[in-house]
């Protein structure tokens, strides 16, 4: 193919373009040519064709999520709210903290391995961005029917990814999610959460001002790697028979990034950059934009200095490639010196391809000619926005209008084979499987991970100041209700930070949802947009940023809707937090909050093959009061164990008690069956001494939470009321099910 | 006492080995992979890791970094050369320590806390322990499985030479479950398990880890 120039483009305003096999649309097109005022040449027509994809525009999810700043809570931590690359709070003592989920959902079904790892590789880029040094990583997956032959093939593939990338970037892995849904065959969700700390003063943007100052690209070199991957993946639902798309998924090289983090917090604690910006989705033509539009002035660039690893690639394949471990920086002329020495320290390749400007437009050539003359903004900001069209699903009316009917377990017999069912179930069984093929222990800072309710890291080993993360989704909720599944992951969330005893801060969100074409899913995500922002506002959590994942669907059918919430809190000594199990006999153990009969949406239902009837409706003055009650009681040092009651209810949190330090319990319960099987929210279980019971009565009566004795602590068994369930057969329903699956 | 922690390109535990070092009452000087200058020090750590990112083989990059000449020519005189992880593949490439790792037998990472007993307590690394003593650590690896022909398989067990066995299921598929052995002198250490991650039980299954770098302490007083 000939170079397209922009003389060219304006000489030929009738040449045919393949814009739809770019993914856009005829009217997206011609909006392209009124704001040029020409036609695209080739290379402008790839930049916006990725950078107005559903990926990187939110072109179909915008008009929605601005109700996040719109009802955003007061919140005095915030210090960088979303549109940069990752939202910033402020936990004290001068340190700031990042964090973000997003989702690497479509490539990591075409090729799990890869596009895994490289999710972990774009999130911990965004974080390290913004001048932060990442200190640990999560990642919430979903897969197909545990037993479907696909998914063998794509979760050993995805967890050996998450793991060969991120235990090379000695990140410790503090905890995710492993769910099993037949929705999610042949649609898997991998969302990776990276969180980083630096000091307040280190925060750095994404803006490229200064006229004079030089666009310096840093990192790995530019290869064939994903390009179209963002628009031809992510904006595209899954066919049948459609053709192969694996060499749109990039190639990871963590070694490539461990250096690059390392290389650039020794420019940034130099100082030497004015704005950065990673290259992740749509690469340098969102990297050149996004900067340029951040900025004051223009930005020009020198295609031709870009370092290729293949050098055929043509300037649009440059613009689009997705060749992971990259970075673009701004940096004043004086500084580059230094910044070059850097570099050539850590053995990166470096090249200063452009300058800033100070007129408005980003201007690109390839050997002196131009190929891209645009205004920024319309690439990088001003892309389509959808108001879609949404519609309350049949579903709906159809599922709310019946009542769940399992069998309920009464006799001995019955609640023991319950308890076993549910320990073995995929959903709730150990996943040490798949923990244990990340690293948790490097960085030395690691305070919890899985199976805690949170993960914690410290971040300041003189003062013991740390930070606790917990990411959770109940997408049968979410489909029976998807406003109120919102407000329940959200409480659900901030619930496991608060166990552990630190203060819920903030929330970074992954929404996965399949197409926004379809009117109902639109209404699910609408609904959950609205059910999060009021969630937020209620519980005083500001949203600093996250990531909208659309088109997780096969032919008509869509994944659950599922919006993956991450709630960041603080705690200011790590030694004091509040473990989630007990590690002594003759404790006892209670009860906090109201147990009712919501089946609906709950593990028990899922087992039976039901996903029927109404989620329960959150009550987030009754969480808040609870949180409150869970720090006020971890301030006393109150309780020896806290655990957070979720998925699989009662019977899935005592069975991981008595599991974690082998000490068995004797509970007694008034309507066994239900109490173990229901998943009411707002409840925890919380192990006092014995002489402490009056503080707990004290503390639950001044939050009005309700409190219930349920039994004590010891023993080598888990019984309930005439059950007898040693640890040994609960531990090995529970420990058996993944070596079982998955080898 | 100084103990110098190398950072390779890839070195990831190089921050815990030095925190480690400090712990064990010692003063912690980071070397620099690219430059041959040991910076007067009693005695190395190489710490875990991926240097070089594993390619090629474990360490087999790294042994030619113009800081390991160095390390060879020390640790050959007898100074105290602790490798762990990483450092043991990359005493292994460099000849310090005979056998090699490879990948564990099921072929995946692992990462866990793993029991090993201590064999020999009397190399620079090992004294303070007790012999026999079980300690437990982290463990994590993807290739971590010690092998050697059947030669020195004898030669390291009837010299004394390994020095900490897996206690238990064989995690990894190693020879004789052998988690670490020492050169002829007793100076230089390889371990796979990582008794930097467990000097505060707070961070790490135990603080059992801390043995090895208050044992250094010893070896050096003495």
């Amino acid at each position: 193919m000939s170079l397209d120039t922009v003389a060219i483009a304006q000489s030929t305003p009738d040449n045919k373009q393949p814009f739809a096999e770019l993914g856009l649309k005829p009217d997206e097109y011609a909006r392209i040519k009124e704001i040029l005022g020409r036609r695209p040449t080739s290379s402008e027509l790839a930049m916006y064709s990725v950078m107005w994809s559903e990926h990187c525009s939110y072109k179909s999810s915008k008009v929605h999520l601005k109700q996040f700043g719109d009802k955003a809570p007061k919140s005095d931590a915030l210090l960088v709210g979303i549109g940069e690359n990752a939202g910033v709070v402020d936990v004290g003592q001068g340190y700031a903290v990042t964090f973000k989920i997003e989702s690497h959902n479509h490539p990591s079904f075409v090729e799990p391995y890869q596009g895994a790892a490289t999710g972990v590789g774009g999130i911990v880029r965004d974080i390290l961005t913004m001048g932060a040094r990442p200190i640990a990583v999560m990642d919430p997956l979903r897969f197909g029917p545990a037993d479907a032959p696909d998914t063998r093939r794509v979760l050993p593939g995805i967890v050996a990814g998450i793991g060969g990338y991120g235990n090379c970037l000695g990140l410790p892995n503090i905890g995710g999610e492993v769910v099993f849904d037949e929705t999610y065959a042949g649609n898997p969700l991998v969302n990776a959460l990276c969180v980083g700390v630096m000091k307040h003063s280190d925060i750095k943007l994404a803006k490229a001002a200064g006229a004079g100052n030089l666009v310096v690209l840093f990192g790995a070199k530019t290869g064939g790697d994903g390009i179209g991957g963002v628009s031809v993946l992510a904006s595209e639902t899954f066919g049948t028979g459609g053709s192969t798309k694996r060499p749109s998924v990039q190639v990871g090289d963590p070694f490539v990034e461990k250096i690059l983090i390392e290389c650039s917090l020794e420019i940034f604690a130099e100082e030497l950059v004015v704005g950065i910006q990673d290259l992740g989705g749509a690469g340098l033509s969102c990297a050149t934009s996004e900067l340029a539009s951040g900025g004051s002035g223009g930005m020009k660039v020198a295609l031709d200095k870009v370092p290729l690893r293949d050098p055929s690639l043509s300037p649009e394949e440059i613009l689009m490639s997705e060749s992971q471990e990259r970075m673009c920086a701004i940096v004043e002329p004086h500084k580059l010196a230094r910044f070059l020495e850097i570099c050539k320290k850590w053995d990166v390749t470096v090249t200063a391809i452009g300058e800033v400007t100070d007129g408005d437009r980003l201007e690109i050539t390839w050997n002196g000619e131009i190929i891209v003359d645009v205004p920024p903004r319309t690439v990088a900001h001003e892309g389509p926005v959808y108001n879609r069209p949404m519609e309350q699903p049949a579903y709906i009316n159809e599922v709310n209008s019946q009542k769940v009917s399992v069998p309920i377990p009464h006799t001995a017999t019955e609640i023991k084979a319950a308890v076993l069912k549910l320990a073995a179930a995929p959903n709730l069984a150990d996943k040490s499987w798949v923990t244990s093929q990340y690293d948790k222990y490097v960085q030395g800072n690691t305070i919890q991970s899985q199976p805690d309710d949170s993960g914690m890291v410290r971040i300041d080993e003189k003062t013991h100041l740390g930070v606790a993360i917990s990411t959770d989704a109940n997408a049968n909720w979410s489909y029976l209700n998807p406003y109120q599944g919102a407000k329940l992951a959200l409480a659900e969330a901030a619930r496991n930070i608060a166990t552990a005893g630190a203060r819920p801060l903030a929330v970074t969100n992954c929404l996965n949802f399949g197409s926004p074409e379809d009117p109902g899913v639109m209404w699910q995500f609408a609904e959950t947009v609205r059910g999060l922002a009021d969630g937020c506002l209620e519980m005083g959590l500001p949203v600093t940023g996250g990531n909208v994942s659309f088109y997780n669907q096969t032919g008509a059918i869509a994944i659950l809707p599922t919006p993956v919430i991450g709630v960041l809190g603080v705690i200011q000594d790590v030694r004091t937090r509040t473990p989630m199990s007990f590690n002594s006999a003759g404790l006892d153990l209670y009860l906090l909050g109201q147990t009712h009969e919501d089946l609906a949406g709950s593990e028990w239902a899922f087992l039976h093959g039901e996903r029927v009837g109404q989620s329960p409706t959150a009550d987030l003055s009754a969480e808040m009061r609870l949180i409150e009650l869970l720090l006020a009681g971890h301030g006393m040092q109150l309780f020896s164990a806290a655990h957070d009651l979720s998925q699989g209810g009662l019977s899935a949190g005592l069975t991981e008690m008595v599991l974690r330090h082998s000490i068995g319990a004797r509970i007694v319960l008034k309507s066994a069956g239900i109490e173990l099987l229901s998943e009411s929210p707002g409840r925890v279980i919380v192990a006092i001494e014995t002489g402490r019971a009056q503080s707990l009565v004290d503390l639950a009566s001044e939050h009005q939470i309700m409190l219930t004795k349920i039994g004590s602590t010891g023993g080598d068994s888990l019984t309930i009321n005439e059950s007898v369930i040693s640890l040994n057969e609960l531990r090995t329903a529970h420990t058996s099910t993944f070596p079982k699956l998955f080898g | 006492m100084r103990i110098g922690v190398i950072t390779f390109p890839g070195t990831l535990d190089d921050r815990d080995a030095a925190r480690a070092v400090v712990h064990g009452g010692a003063e912690a000087i980071s070397l620099w992979h690219a430059d041959a200058d040991l910076k007067n020090v009693d005695a190395v750590i190489l710490p875990g890791g991926f240097s070089y990112g594993d390619y090629l083989r474990c360490g087999a990059i790294s042994r030619f970094a113009p800081v390991m000449k160095l390390v060879i020519e020390a640790a050959n005189k007898g100074m105290p050369v602790l490798g762990i992880c990483n450092g043991f593949q990359v005493l292994c490439e460099s000849h310090l320590l005979p056998g090699a790792l490879t990948r564990n037998s099921d072929l995946h990472f692992l990462c866990r806390d793993q029991e090993i007993e201590i064999i020999n307590n009397s190399t620079a690394w090992t004294s303070s322990f007790t012999q026999g003593e079980k300690i437990t650590i982290p463990l994590k690896n993807g290739e971590g499985s010690f092998q050697c022909d059947e030669a020195t398989l004898a030669m390291l067990e009837g010299e004394g030479r390994v020095i900490a066995r897996y206690v238990g299921e064989n995690p990894n598929g190693s020879r004789n479950l052998i988690a670490g052995i020492s050169n002829a002198q007793g100076n230089v250490v390889g371990l796979m398990p990582h008794p930097e991650h467990a000097i505060d039980a707070l961070t790490g299954p135990s603080d059992q880890g801390l043995g090895f770098f208050t044992s250094i302490l010893n070896a050096m007083v003495n």
